[in-house]
C-alpha cells in the first residue's frame, strides 16, 4: 500500500499543504481556491471576482457557487473536516522528536492565539535577530509559575517571524513524566533538556529554545520579579559552542504578573512531586477560577545574536569563555527586561 | 570456496525468511539451520536442518566439522510463553548464546558472527534522550527481553575480545512488522481494542520484515564492517497514530491499573512489563551509523512498514472511503445551505 498523495499546493504560510490530494494532485480546499476561485471569469472580471449566481450554477460543481459572506466560514469548516479526517486515519507525520506540526497548526496554536493577542496583548520586537533558516539557540528569562512565557515566545516565532519558525524548546524531565502533558510537550516540538537532544536539534538546523533559570525562575516569589536567577551551569553555552550556533537572547516582560506567587507550600509540593506549590492571591483560594492568569501587558524582545562559531570547539576547554558568555547572555536579558519594564509602564495597562 | 553459514533460531519467521534467501545465493555452499522447532514451511533442499537446542553438544560438533565460516545468531527470543515461561526463555536466550559462543570459539574457520539484537536494550523511560545512538550509555532494562539482549551482547563482545579475527556485527533491530511477522507487538495491534496508558503517546519505530532480511543478508554476505548498529525504518510513528492506522479503538488505562490490565491482556499477546513501559514511553534509535558504515538504508519507512502491516493483516473499522465520504457529504450539505442562504437572504 502506498500512502495517499499529498496536495501539491502551498498554504498561506508557504508550507506544503498536508491535505490528501485528489486525482488532479490538489486537495478539495486548494482545488477550489486555485482552480475554482482564481481563474479570470469569462466576463473579463479580475481574478478572484466571481460571477453572480444564477440558476444554471446549481447543478454544477459546488465550488463554483457564490456563497457570499459564508464562504470563509465554509473554508474553515472544510479545513477542520480535513484535519479531523487526517487524524482519524492517522495520516500525519511527526519527526523523530515527536513534533506534530499538523496538530500545532490546527489545535495548539489556535488555542494559545487568543491569550497572545487579546489577553496579554503581546508586542514582539527584534524578530529580525532570529535567522530565517539554520540553527540558533534562543535563550530567555523564565517566570510566572507555569511556563506560558515559553509558549508565547514560541507562538511569536511561529506567527510573526517571516519564516514562521518552530521553536524547539528544552523542557524539564517533569514534563515528560506527567500524563497528558508528556505527549503534548513532545507534539508541540519540545524535548528533554539534555546535551544530546539539544545538539541533535541544532545539528538538524532547528531553532532551539532554552530557559536556563528553570524552576528557580518559574517558581520565584513575586517580590523578586524581573530579577534573573542563576543561569544553571551554563550548559546552553557549551551546546552553542559545540554546534557553532548563534545565541539569541530573548527578554520577556509581563509573565511575572500572570500568577503573582506570594507563598510556596514546599511540603505539599514535595508530597505531590512538584518543584513548588504556588499560592497566588486567587489560587488555591478560588479553586479552578484561581488558575485563570491575570491579564498583564506583555513585551517580548529578541536581542542581537551573540555569535559563537568564531570561537571554535577549543573554547569548550576554557571555563572562562563559558562563564563570560553565560554572563553576557544573562546581562543582555536582564538589561533588556529593565528597559522594557520602564517602557511598558503600568503592568496591566 | 563457497560460504558455509550457520543460522540459529532458523524456524521462526525471520529465520525462515533469511534461510530461504540465503539458499538462493550461489555464494553460499553450505547452510545449516539450527532450531529445535519444526519450521512452518519446509526448508529448501539445500538446507541442513539441525533440530537441536542451542545447548546440545551436537551443535559444537557441527560448527567444527562443517567448517562454518559465518555464524548468524537469531535465537534470542522475546516471547516468554512460546519459550515455555520466563525462566526457560532466559535460559534459552543467555545460556544458549553462551553455548553457541563456546562452540564458535573452537571453530577454526569462523570469520564472521552476526547477532540479531534489539533496540530494547535501551529500555524505555521518561528521562531518556529523544534519540538513542549506539554509543550512548543506557540505563539497563531490568526485565525480560531487553535484559537478556544486554547480557547476550555482553557475551558477544567478550567473545570478540577472545577471537579478534572474527568480525562481529551486532544489529539492534527496532520492532518488526510486516505481512508474516508474528510477535507480541503485532498481536497487540490485532486485539479488538488497543489498551494504552492514559495520557501517554509514545514514539515508536518499525522495521519491515523485508528490511530485516535485507540487513541480515548484507551483514552476512556484504563487506560488512564489524560494529553495533541500530536498524529501523526512517521516521517515527506515534502509538495513537498507529492505532488509528490500524483502525482500532484505543482503550486508555490509568497508570495505576496498567499492570493489572497488562497481565490480563498479556495472556493473549505474551506481554511483559518492559513492553508495557515501551507502550508508555516509547523509544527511538538513530540509524545513521547503519547508513554510513553498513550502507544499509531501509526500503520501508516506519510509517510505510506499519501501513503495510495494517493493510495486509488488519481490518480497519473506519476506512478512508468512509471518512472521505462523510467529509464530502457534510461539506456538500453545508455548501448547498450556504448557497441557498446567499441567494435568498438579500431578497
Amino acid at each position: 500500500m502506498t500512502p495517499r498523495e499529498r496536495c501539491r499546493a502551498h498554504t498561506k504560510k508557504g508550507e506544503r499543504c498536508r491535505n490528501p490530494a485528489g486525482p488532479d494532485g490538489l486537495c478539495a480546499l486548494h482545488r477550489r481556491r486555485l482552480v475554482g476561485g482564481a481563474t479570470p471569469t469569462p466576463e473579463g472580471g479580475a481574478p478572484g471576482a466571481r460571477t453572480p449566481p444564477d440558476d444554471a450554477a446549481e447543478g454544477g460543481a459546488p465550488g463554483e457557487q457564490d456563497l457570499g459572506p459564508l464562504g470563509p466560514v465554509l473554508d474553515w469548516v472544510e479545513e477542520a473536516l480535513e484535519f479531523l479526517g487526517r487524524r482519524v486515519l492517522g495520516e500525519y507525520e511527526v519527526d523523530e522528536f515527536g513534533h506534530d506540526p499538523d496538530l500545532v497548526e490546527h489545535v495548539l496554536a489556535p488555542l494559545l492565539r487568543p491569550l497572545y493577542r487579546h489577553w496579554w496583548r503581546v508586542e514582539t520586537r527584534g524578530l529580525e535577530h532570529v535567522p530565517d533558516s539554520g540553527p540558533a539557540l534562543v535563550v530567555g528569562n523564565h517566570a510566572g509559575t507555569l511556563p506560558f512565557d515559553a509558549l508565547m515566545v514560541a507562538l511569536a516565532l511561529l506567527d510573526e517571524h517571516p519564516a514562521h519558525r518552530s521553536l524547539r524548546m528544552l523542557a524539564a524531565d517533569l514534563a515528560f513524566n506527567l500524563p497528558v502533558v508528556a505527549p503534548l510537550a513532545r507534539k508541540s516540538g519540545n524535548t528533554l533538556a539534555t546535551a544530546e537532544d539539544a545538539t541533535r536539534l541544532l545539528e538538524a538546523g532547528e531553532l532551539v529554545g532554552v530557559w536556563p533559570e528553570g524552576y528557580k525562575g518559574l517558581g520565584k516569589p513575586y517580590r523578586e520579579r524581573y530579577q534573573l536567577q542563576r543561569f544553571g551551569r551554563g550548559g546552553f553555552v557549551e551546546i552553542a559552542l559545540r554546534t557553532g550556533a548563534p545565541i539569541v537572547p530573548v527578554a520577556v516582560v509581563g509573565s511575572e504578573e500572570i500568577y503573582p506567587m506570594i507563598a510556596n507550600l514546599r511540603r505539599l509540593a514535595r508530597l505531590l512531586g512538584f518543584p513548588y506549590f504556588p499560592v497566588t492571591p486567587t489560587f488555591p483560594a478560588l479553586g479552578p477560577l484561581g488558575a485563570i492568569p491575570l491579564p498583564s501587558k506583555w513585551l517580548i524582545e529578541f536581542c542581537p545574536p551573540i555569535e559563537t562559531a568564531h570561537l571554535g570547539p577549543e573554547a569548550l576547554l576554557d571555563p572562562m569563555v563559558l562563564f563570560d558568555l553565560t554572563d553576557r547572555v544573562r546581562d543582555t536579558i536582564q538589561q533588556t527586561v529593565h528597559r522594557n519594564l520602564l517602557a511598558r509602564g503600568s503592568a496591566f495597562g | 570456496m563457497g560460504r558455509r553459514v550457520l543460522v540459529t533460531g532458523a524456524a521462526r519467521t525471520t529465520g525462515q525468511r533469511l534461510v530461504g534467501a540465503l539458499a538462493e545465493e550461489p555464494e553460499v555452499e553450505r547452510l545449516v539451520a539450527v532450531d529445535d522447532l519444526e519450521p512452518q514451511a519446509p526448508f529448501p533442499a539445500k538446507v541442513e536442518h539441525l533440530a537441536v537446542d542451542l545447548r546440545s553438544p551436537a551443535l559444537v560438533r557441527t560448527v567444527q566439522s562443517a567448517g562454518i565460516d559465518t555464524c548468524v545468531h537469531l535465537g534470542v527470543t522475546a516471547e516468554p510463553r512460546a519459550a515455555g515461561g520466563r525462566v526457560t526463555m532466559k535460559e534459552r536466550n543467555v545460556l544458549g548464546t553462551m553455548q553457541l559462543l563456546a562452540a564458535a570459539y573452537h571453530a577454526p574457520d569462523l570469520r564472521r558472527l552476526v547477532l540479531k539484537s534489539t533496540t530494547a536494550v535501551y529500555g524505555a523511560a521518561a528521562g531518556d534522550p529523544a534519540v538513542w545512538t549506539e554509543s550512548m550509555s543506557h540505563g539497563s532494562p531490568r526485565h525480560g527481553f531487553g535484559k537478556d539482549a544486554i547480557e547476550v551482547e555482553d557475551y558477544v563482545r567478550s567473545f570478540h575480545r577472545r577471537r579478534p579475527d572474527v568480525a562481529v556485527t551486532v544489529l539492534r533491530l527496532a520492532n518488526q512488522v510486516g505481512p508474516t511477522v508474528d510477535n507480541p507487538l503485532t498481536r497487540y495491534f490485532e486485539l479488538p481494542v488497543c489498551p494504552t496508558v492514559l495520557g501517554f503517546d509514545p514514539r515508536l519505530q518499525f522495521l519491515h520484515e523485508e528490511d530485516t532480511a535485507e540487513v541480515l543478508l548484507r551483514s552476512i554476505l556484504g563487506p560488512a564492517p564489524a560494529g553495533t548498529f541500530n536498524v529501523a525504518g526512517d521516521g517515527v510513528v506515534l502509538l495513537s497514530q498507529a492505532i488509528r492506522i490500524a483502525g482500532k479503538p484505543p482503550l486508555p488505562i490509568p497508570e495505576p491499573l496498567v499492570n493489572w490490565v497488562a497481565e490480563m491482556v498479556g495472556r493473549t499477546v505474551d506481554f511483559s512489563p518492559e513492553q508495557v513501559r515501551f507502550l508508555q514511553y516509547g523509544r527511538v534509535a538513530d540509524t545513521s551509523a547503519a547508513a554510513d558504515q553498513l550502507g544499509f538504508i531501509p526500503k520501508w519507512s516506519s510509517l510505510h512498514a506499519f501501513e503495510d502491516f495494517a493493510a495486509t493483516r488488519l481490518r480497519r473499522l473506519v476506512t478512508e472511503e468512509q471518512v472521505t465520504r462523510v467529509e464530502h457529504d457534510v461539506l456538500d450539505l453545508l455548501r448547498r445551505t450556504a448557497g441557498w442562504l446567499a441567494r435568498e437572504l438579500p431578497r
